[in-house]
């Protein structure tokens, strides 16, 4: 009877101390480990979706903890919308990494506004600034001062497949009426004109963003979302207004309001669609993965998102942006580290990022100087001619009217929303702010 | 040994770790939402009391109703089911060959995660290439809805695996709740002339009531609080088309970085689970007549 009373305690304790394990096991990770500094790195770029991002940046972390002896890097890698997740749980318990990804312009705001991030301007004005297309760092400003260091520069032209243009006899087209007859063309055919994955919502924003650009120009979208514009502008209706008609000429392919992008990308992929309106961050897919048949990638071209007659703004506008850029820890334990290393791997991945994994880094590039597919050179020199570049939409605008607007574009797509509804209850949620 | 577990001292050291957990993270955490849900707080940074105003806002917000308009369908849905479910059961607890294995193949559903099921009915309504339309329109059916896309499909097409998820669950408790009945009682119905349809309803299911009674609660506060599934597979959408309360919660206070207002949803969404409790506790309660 006594044995069996002491073996109970003995589970007792056992527990206890399972519980209390539990409980620590958390703080001892923060804990610097002997004279060891340690920074806490978190990215995007998983091994098994970003191959080659991964490889680079695990490169950049070797070369630096070699440089720098007695720093170790700790990584953490998250996929993209996970990783959101995290750095929002993160912030309100104010644990965030020391260095980490972050977006540029609304996603930001808050950030700062909690003083989350450090201001980099120390950093830029280290002459790291004149190395920066221009235009990208100032994304990442909030009242004078920098808080980001941009990695990537994305612009979205609308990529075609040239084989499947050939079998219709199409041709590239340059006004937004010769685009709307290979529309038809398509769909009189059976082929899907157009891959869209409006789960996600921005990728149809990206649709309405150029049509309001090209016929309301360039500034329109900025001027209404700082407030000196208004979004009932007659040009962001009839914007809207055009998305419907391309909806009711079955431009999109069926059921992209419930489709996610990368479900829209794999019939873009699979030759299921003609044409694809995305970021430069694809083209890895359409030239250097290997994953993809070479086949389908030396059918891949692209053009420039038509301009329409009578429209405001030229063909060498851009919707686009700095992609994602590093943020420092407002309350990091090795700021002084952390800050160099974020210099360090802007410098490094400018070298790389191009050549090695296809990506536009925020940094100049000498299209003379490096070996590319053809696909890249040419963009590149797209983008030393362009005369605007458009932050996209949803990152311009701060969270919660960023929601408003990605929902209403689902409703104009799936045509719940007249486009005067449409235009005016953008500039109600605008007014709010 | 009896001895022992008497000691109140004893007792509270087994209580304990259980008592410590559960108010660490639920009692506490619960608490903290009551508090959060009076303030304006973008998740970081000051909170601002703010008082009443998010429940005033909650009252008048449109969305807020229309999702939980939609959780209210789910969980009519849900309690519709245990029809069914209890139909299922009351078949597979006589005497039928195979009901072992049949039981199983019900309970299978249970055992995978929210996230595949999701993607797996994803996959099944995929709009062009999905096993659904591709039976439609063989079938002859020429233009099938596009369902995860198309708002008046969307919550249907979310409420069928949901229903299909949690089938197993049930029957298995109806089942188990079946076979407690002692077999005499279904012995001497059938010497007094009583069909299996009479012994069904005025033998089998009386003497379960108790057990009806709970998975009907459960039913009913899983569906108010429902969120996976919809996460997963729509998000809400398209705009809100699937929304139920849980993920409006999700959305105002993770999407919107708004975690003063969405605290507010979400301590309502816990009174409202509350008052349903009771009201369903209060409504099904068994006079002792009946009982036997």
């Amino acid at each position: 009877m006594k044995r069996k009373g002491y073996s109970l305690l003995f589970a007792a304790v056992l527990v206890w101390t399972v519980v209390l394990s539990g409980c620590s096991g958390g703080s001892e990770a923060g804990n610097e480990s002997g004279s060891e500094k340690m920074i806490q790195f978190m990215h995007l770029w998983p091994a098994g979706s970003s191959k080659h991002h991964n490889m680079i940046v695990k490169d950049i972390i070797e070369q630096f903890e070699s440089k720098h002896p007695g720093v170790h890097v700790e990584v953490e890698v998250l996929e993209n919308e996970q990783y959101k997740n995290k750095m929002k749980i993160l912030s309100s318990s104010n644990q965030l990494p020391d260095v980490g990804f972050t977006w540029a312009a609304g996603y930001l705001n808050p950030f700062v506004e909690g003083k989350l991030f450090a201001p980099l301007d120390d950093v830029l004005d280290d002459g790291l600034k004149d190395e920066f297309v221009s235009g990208t760092t100032e994304a990442y400003e909030v009242d004078g001062q920098t808080y980001g260091l941009p990695l990537e520069l994305n612009i979205a032209p609308i990529y075609y497949n040239k084989k499947i243009f050939k079998e219709n006899n199409l041709e590239v087209p340059e006004t937004y009426k010769e685009f709307k007859n290979v529309v038809k063309t398509l769909e009189s055919e059976g082929v899907t004109p157009i891959a869209l994955g409006n789960k996600d919502r921005w990728t149809g924003s990206l649709w309405y963003m150029y049509l309001a650009d090209r016929l309301g120009g360039p500034k329109m979208l900025n001027k209404a979302i700082d407030r000196s514009g208004s979004f009932e502008d007659s040009a962001f209706v009839s914007a809207a207004d055009e998305i419907q008609k391309l909806v009711k000429a079955n431009a999109f392919n069926k059921g992209f309001n419930g489709l996610s992008n990368d479900e829209a990308k794999s019939q873009f992929l699979n030759e299921k669609a003609a044409m694809y309106l995305m970021g430069t961050w694809e083209l890895p897919n359409f030239t250097t993965n290997e994953e993809i048949p070479q086949e389908f990638r030396d059918n891949v071209g692209y053009f420039k998102f038509p301009t329409v007659e009578g429209g405001k703004s030229d063909i060498n506008s851009w919707v686009g942006g700095p992609g994602v850029g590093l943020f420092v820890a407002q309350n990091s334990k090795v700021k002084d580290e952390s800050k160099e290393f974020a210099e360090f791997f802007v410098e490094k991945w400018g070298d790389q990022a191009v050549t090695k994994a296809g990506v536009i880094p925020a940094t100049k590039v000498d299209t003379g100087e490096v070996e590319l597919p053809q696909l890249y050179i040419d963009i590149l020199d797209d983008l030393n001619q362009s005369s605007n570049l458009t932050l996209f939409a949803d990152v311009q605008m701060s969270s919660s009217v960023a929601e408003t607007h990605l929902n209403l574009i689902q409703s104009l797509f799936g045509n719940e929303v007249q486009p005067k509804d449409f235009a005016k209850r953008h500039e109600e949620a605008l007014q709010k702010e | 040994m009896n001895h022992i577990l008497s000691n109140k001292k004893v007792i509270l050291l087994y209580i304990a770790p259980a008592l410590f957990l559960i108010l660490a993270l639920v009692y506490v955490p619960i608490v903290l939402t009551g508090y959060y849900g009076l303030m304006k707080w973008t998740g970081f940074g000051g909170m601002k009391f703010v008082g009443l105003e998010n429940y005033s806002r909650l009252i008048q917000d449109s969305l807020f109703w229309q999702s939980a308009y939609h959780s209210f369908l789910l969980a009519l849905f849900s309690v519709l089911s245990l029809i069914g479910y209890l139909l299922v059961s009351l078949i597979l607890a006589g005497k039928i060959k195979g009901a072992n294995l049949i039981r199983k193949i019900y309970l299978i559903p249970m055992l995978l995660a929210s996230v595949i099921i999701a993607q797996l009915w994803m996959k099944i309504y995929h709009p062009s290439n999905g096993l659904l339309n591709h039976i439609l329109i063989k079938l002859g059916i020429e233009n099938p809805p596009s369902w995860l896309a198309d708002p008046e499909w969307v919550l249907f097409a979310i409420i069928v695996p949901v229903i299909w998820q949690y089938a197993g669950f049930y029957i298995l408790i109806y089942y188990a709740a079946l076979k407690n009945i002692p077999q005499e009682l279904e012995e001497v119905a059938k010497i007094d002339g009583a069909t299996p349809f009479q012994i069904a309803t005025r033998i089998k299911v009386p003497l379960i009531m108790n057990v009806i009674k709970v998975t009907i609660v459960l039913a009913v506060v899983g569906s108010l609080k429902y969120f996976d599934l919809i996460y997963v597979m729509t998000g809400g959408g398209p705009n809100g088309a699937s929304e139920v309360m849980a993920s409006y919660m999700y959305n105002k206070a993770f999407n919107e970085f708004d975690f003063g207002y969405g605290s507010t949803v979400g301590f309502f969404l816990l009174i409202i689970c509350l008052i349903v409790t009771y009201l369903i506790r209060k409504l099904t309660v068994v006079r002792p007549n009946d009982n036997n």
